[in-house]
């Protein structure tokens, strides 16, 4: 370990011993916030991939769907189909606070028209409408999954950057402290042992005159 | 903030997002996928984007992961997941915990 560069000097060493006492105070509490940290990534990551998984099926399904739909029809006539949705949903996107890392929050409301397919029956094929329907359902979810999935990513990366703190804390600052204060308090010890040495000798030399 | 959403898919059937009022973007082979990325995230709060198109711009996604918006999210296209997603999950999963938690369960 490394000493810190300071005079050793008694002001020096009270000014250590407070950096110290903060230093270790600092230290419990970025390891308490980093294993609550850790345990709330541990519920929120099984939700996460649960979640996922049943997504991941739902939404290549969609996209299959369609594509058979697609298959059927030219392209203008599905651009034309498609481009009013019937279905829109109104997204609030808010923060929310979890342990000081601002994960967003996301409401939705949905804004269904009276039509439940954005087209007239006659123009698409039913492929289409079931395929649509499909992408109606998975979105609800898919909307949770994106707050989820961000929350998760965003703690991941507080948790390593508070980890990492509480390890220099631990490993580097506070035994660095430790070093400097004890290698004060022995200098200075050993200047006042010189000193009454020295005045020991001065004693003895007045008294021998 | 009303959040708006946005797709980034290959090929055309991610036009079907259009339908539930999610606005659609559709890139081929040559497409410049990063500053369509740079673009949308000014504007949209949600983008999904198939993964993999995600796969081949990691890197221009990973910018976004430190900020709370956009939101960008790998879906599978039609041809199913190649586990992009899954991956980022473990990834992150790792770095904050240090172990991968499913790796009994999966066996």
């Amino acid at each position: 370990m490394a000493r810190l560069n300071v005079n050793p000097t008694r002001m020096e060493l009270n000014k250590l011993k407070s950096r110290l006492k903060t230093a270790i105070r600092g230290h419990k509490l970025l390891k308490d916030k980093t294993d609550e940290m850790i345990r709330r990534f541990s519920e929120i990551i099984r939700e996460n991939k649960t979640l996922r998984e049943s997504i991941e099926l739902d939404i290549s399904k969609a996209l299959y769907q369609f594509s058979i739909a697609r298959s059927l029809m030219s392209k203008s006539q599905i651009e034309l189909a498609f481009s009013m949705p019937s279905v829109s949903f109104d997204i609030d996107c808010d923060t929310k606070n979890v342990m000081s890392i601002a994960v967003p929050k996301l409401t939705l409301s949905e804004n269904k028209s009276n039509k439940s397919l954005p087209y007239s029956m006659a123009e698409v094929t039913s492929e289409a409408d079931y395929s649509v329907k499909l992408v109606e359902k998975v979105l609800l979810n898919l909307i949770k999954l994106a707050e989820i999935e961000k929350t998760t990513s965003m703690l991941a990366d507080e948790i390593e950057k508070s980890k990492r703190r509480v390890n220099a804390l631990e490993n580097i600052l506070i035994p660095d402290l430790n070093e400097t204060i004890k290698y004060i308090s022995m200098k200075l010890e050993e200047n006042e042992r010189g000193s009454r040495t020295r005045l020991m000798k001065v004693k003895s030399m007045i008294a021998g005159r | 903030m009303k959040g708006k959403m946005a797709i980034i898919g290959d090929g055309d059937s991610v036009l079907i997002f259009k339908a539930v009022g999610v606005n659609a973007f559709s890139v081929n082979e040559n497409s410049d996928v990063k500053s369509l990325i740079k673009d949308l995230s000014k504007e949209y709060q949600i983008i999904f984007i198939t993964d993999n198109i995600a796969q081949k711009n990691k890197e221009i996604i990973n910018e976004y992961l430190a900020s709370t918006y956009p939101i960008i999210i790998p879906v599978p296209s039609k041809e199913g997941s190649n586990g992009f997603g899954m991956e980022e999950l473990k990834y992150s999963m790792e770095k904050a915990l240090g172990i991968d938690i499913f790796q009994n369960e999966e066996n």
